[in-house]
């Protein structure tokens, strides 16, 4: 059964029609994928449905619910969770506190019991780190709780940001490149990371990926995107030999497997120019 | 990495000028001639020659730091340039004010200042003094930056420790002087103790200060003996840098202890100060308040709120109009008064919050600054006169009582401004770990990622906006109550300025840096009467100063402190021994 549906969604930017006309269907407990060329509208498909911007025309159904054009507090509360495409941590907030932000829709303490640190707020506090410190031992960051975010190196920084993403317990979580920027070896344990996400905590994923590898490696279904319009979608097989999605890369670059869209649009800009 | 450095020469010219130019800027401010009669060592020199030949001394120094030359010789010549230079600086404003007239244009370049800085001999001789003392000033900025570190940072507190004595004189004495005819009434018993304030009493008057300023001798001896007990303390092995740890329950402990520590002397402070102490603590006491609460708006949540004083004048003028027989409307008590005064400065917090819950930056800054504005203009208006006295202010407000005692000296407010106090510093500091102050730290960082972690920034915004109006309003009603009158005049937009300057150089978001920035912004000027007129000015420039060599602010949050000073953190990690590049 379909945890997401997302019927004739249409998103206009000016003159621009970011999304058009998009029906997508995402089942519980899949994994999910949404490629397509640079600007085909993936992040803005994301930025609809956690409510950061409301589409035009159609209508996105959580469970059968509407939930168009909610605020993103709102969205995370019916339980969709995001990372972002570039890391957006509380930089200067330490591990712990970023995830006890995370946590903040299901804590319940007012100002009132902050300032009195009654028994009942003091409780919550104390089980809200202690959940926190165990995501942070599942995500492998076990024991850097106090370092300020900003210290962390990189590949903790995304894994932090989906332990936060995590934090909320979503039934949904929208990845936004999870693997941009990782290494061989990074990527493969993110990918396991998410396989286990889904078996070990039952969370229904729906990513954007640029590494094709990874998409075909990871995905049950994936979507193609291109110019903000659905032009494929299928099992990774039937999406590798789509003559339409072969058409909207070869364009721009190559589909070829094991080379990453953004390295190969790279090679170009980072000869060296002598100074 | 390296870029073309300019020659030590060039470098030394470029700060000997800068060094030159402030101290001329000092001169003809007014502030050379303001300090000219203050003695630092008796005979030797003024608080005035202090402030021309300090910034030669320091600018040198500063040079000195930069050049980095490789033999020590080049770097005391090229100080001693630097040095030069800005006594030739000096020299040249002196000759062109002994040629002509420059009064008409500057006011301050009076006949006293000219002989202040001829080091009160003939124009000839003075422009010689005046390059020699320059030379002497490069040099010794050379010698103390040649000495080994430890000795070096022993020497530097010293010299500013026997200056803060000697600039202090006349209060140290009045505090000393005031407790030996408090010790006339001292029972039998407590006659040892007579004896030890009569014998400080002693050493400070024969010994150590002359009419004005430190006796030579002294000054030496005290130097000499600042100077050691800096070096013991150095010598003392450096605490690795901490991690960030909130929860650690030593830490904790340790953090208790201090706290009791300093409530004590809060406690004791008027009593063993004296009376003219309690007044300047009851202003710093009003802005470490005001601090407090615009520390939540600007610090926890990173709202930039310019028009603060509104708070203030809302809770001051609320109290003034319940409490006042002159306007005759409700004649409340002072205590009956307070609540409905605290809720109309939340309340004026929440419609302020609520049009501006969208803006951000900038915009956000104007809007406020104009509600600032809107609300002076309100109580100076001839349209509210009958209501808010217009610019004749409200007289006569009530004033606090406990049972028939009215808390009307200023050691009794002081009282009043440390219980509030207290109360509203453990409100910020219990709210800033708790989920809210966690909802306001994450909605400064980043407000879309924030809102996207269920975070409902209009009510979170309206909180911070609700608490720091709470607290200003207290504040407000205290001042009210102090005075026992309040006047347009005094919900000036300086008022913002002052509690935001405050909080910048305590340190953003730190609740100790309200404390630290309020005595040194508000307090320290009035303890030298002559800086009064030159506060703004001073203000300007250690803001200046500040975000050049310490953004944190002087006693920073730590997350904040970690944020600015990143790199040395991570050179001071064990594995990341560092290795000298080619600098």
């Amino acid at each position: 059964m379909a945890l997401l549906v997302s019927k004739n969604v249409t998103k206009r930017f000016g003159g621009l029609e970011a999304l058009k006309d998009v029906n997508l269907e995402v089942k519980e407990q899949a994994i999910h994928s949404i490629i397509g060329p640079n600007g085909a509208g993936k992040t803005t498909f994301f930025n609809c449905v956690t409510g950061f911007t409301t589409p035009e025309v159609g209508e996105i159904l959580l469970d059968g619910r509407n939930i168009t054009g909610l605020t993103p507090a709102r969205v995370t509360k019916l339980r969709i969770a995001r990372t972002y495409q570039h890391t957006r941590l509380f930089k200067t907030m330490t591990t712990v506190e970023n995830i006890l932000v995370g946590l903040h829709s299901l804590l319940k303490s007012n100002i009132i019991g902050s300032t009195l640190r009654d028994p009942r707020t003091r409780k919550e506090e104390a089980e809200a780190v202690e959940e926190a410190r165990r995501l942070l031992r599942f995500m492998g960051l076990g024991g850097k709780g106090d370092l300020m975010a900003m210290n962390l190196p990189y590949g903790d920084q995304r894994r932090l940001e989906l332990a936060r993403a995590l934090a909320s317990k979503p039934k949904l979580l929208l990845l936004d490149e999870p693997t941009a920027g990782m290494n061989p070896s990074e990527t493969q344990a993110m990918m396991n990371l998410i396989h286990r996400l889904r078996d070990e905590l039952g969370t229904t994923i729906l990513l954007i990926e640029h590494q094709m590898r990874v998409v075909m490696g990871i995905s049950e279904l994936i979507t193609v995107l291109d110019y903000g319009a659905k032009i494929a979608e299928g099992t990774p097989k039937e999406i590798q030999n789509n003559p339409k999605v072969i058409e909207a890369y070869l364009g721009r670059g190559s589909v070829q497997e094991d080379v990453s869209s953004s390295s190969s649009f790279g090679a170009a800009s980072t000869a060296p120019s002598s100074t | 990495m390296q870029s073309k450095a300019p020659s030590p020469w060039q470098q030394a010219i470029q700060w000997g000028l800068i060094g030159g130019g402030v101290a001329v800027l000092l001169s003809l401010v007014g502030m050379v001639e303001a300090f000219s009669k203050r003695f630092i060592v008796a005979n030797a020199f003024t608080m005035g020659q202090v402030l021309f030949m300090a910034p030669v001394l320091l600018l040198s120094y500063t040079g000195i730091r930069r050049i980095a030359a490789q033999s020590a010789i080049i770097s005391a010549l090229a100080s001693m340039l630097s040095g030069l230079l800005g006594g030739a600086v000096l020299g040249i404003l002196l000759v062109i004010g002994d040629a002509i007239n420059i009064r008409a244009m500057f006011r301050n370049a009076s006949p006293v200042l000219f002989q202040e800085l001829a080091f009160h001999q003939g124009v000839t001789t003075g422009v010689f003094s005046l390059l020699l003392a320059g030379l002497v000033m490069g040099g010794l900025a050379a010698g103390v930056f040649l000495l080994p570190r430890r000795l070096r940072g022993a020497v530097i507190q010293a010299a500013i420790w026997v200056l803060l004595v000697g600039l202090l004189r006349d209060l140290i004495i009045t505090i000393v002087a005031q407790w030996v005819e408090k010790a006339d009434a001292f029972p039998a018993w407590a006659q040892w103790a007579k004896a030890a304030i009569l014998l400080i009493h002693g050493l400070f008057n024969k010994t150590i200060f002359a009419a004005s300023g430190i006796k030579p001798v002294s000054a030496i001896v005290l130097f000499v003996l600042l100077g050691a007990l800096q070096f013991w303390r150095a010598g003392k092995p450096i605490q690795a840098p901490r991690r960030l740890a909130l929860t650690q329950p030593q830490q904790q402990r340790k953090r208790l202890l201090i706290m009791a520590a300093a409530a004590l002397g809060f406690i004791l402070a008027p009593l063993i100060l004296g009376i003219f102490f309690a007044e300047i603590l009851d202003n710093v006491g009003l802005y470490i308040l005001m601090g407090l609460g615009l520390n939540i708006v600007v610090g926890f949540a990173g709202l930039l709120d310019l028009g603060y004083v509104a708070f203030y004048a809302i809770g001051a003028y609320t109290l003034a109009v319940l409490t006042s027989p002159e306007l005759g409307f409700f004649n409340l008590t002072y205590w009956q008064a307070l609540p409905f005064a605290l809720i109309a400065s939340v309340m004026a917090g929440i419609i302020l919050g609520l049009p501006i819950l969208k803006m951000r930056g900038d915009y956000l800054a104007i809007v406020t600054l104009g509600f600032g504005e809107i609300v002076r203009l309100l109580v100076l208006s001839d349209w509210l006169r009958p209501w808010l006295g217009g610019s004749q202010g409200i007289q006569v407000i009530a004033q606090p009582h406990i049972g028939s005692k009215v808390l009307a000296s200023q050691q009794d407010l002081y009282y009043l401004f440390l219980v509030g106090i207290a109360i509203v510093a453990f409100i910020a500091w219990r709210l800033k770990d708790s989920r809210i102050g966690r909802a306001w730290m994450a909605l400064r960082e980043d407000e879309d990622v924030a809102k996207a972690m269920g975070i409902n920034h209009v009510l979170t915004k309206l909180m911070a906006f609700a608490t720091g109006a709470l607290f200003s309003g207290v504040a407000g009603t205290i001042f009210a109550a102090k005075l026992t009158s309040v006047y347009p005049t005094s919900m000036n937009f300086l008022v913002s300025i002052n509690v935001l300057s405050l909080i910048i150089i305590g340190g953003m978001g730190s609740i100790p840096g309200v404390f630290v920035g309020a005595a040194v912004l508000i307090g320290a000027p009035d303890l030298l009467r002559e800086f009064a007129e030159y506060r703004y000015l001073a203000y300007g420039a250690l803001l200046v100063i500040m975000m050049l060599t310490r953004p944190e602010g002087l006693w920073p949050e730590e997350r904040r402190r970690l944020e600015l000073h990143e790199e040395e953190v991570v050179e001071a990690l064990p594995e990341a021994e560092a290795v000298p590049t080619g600098e």
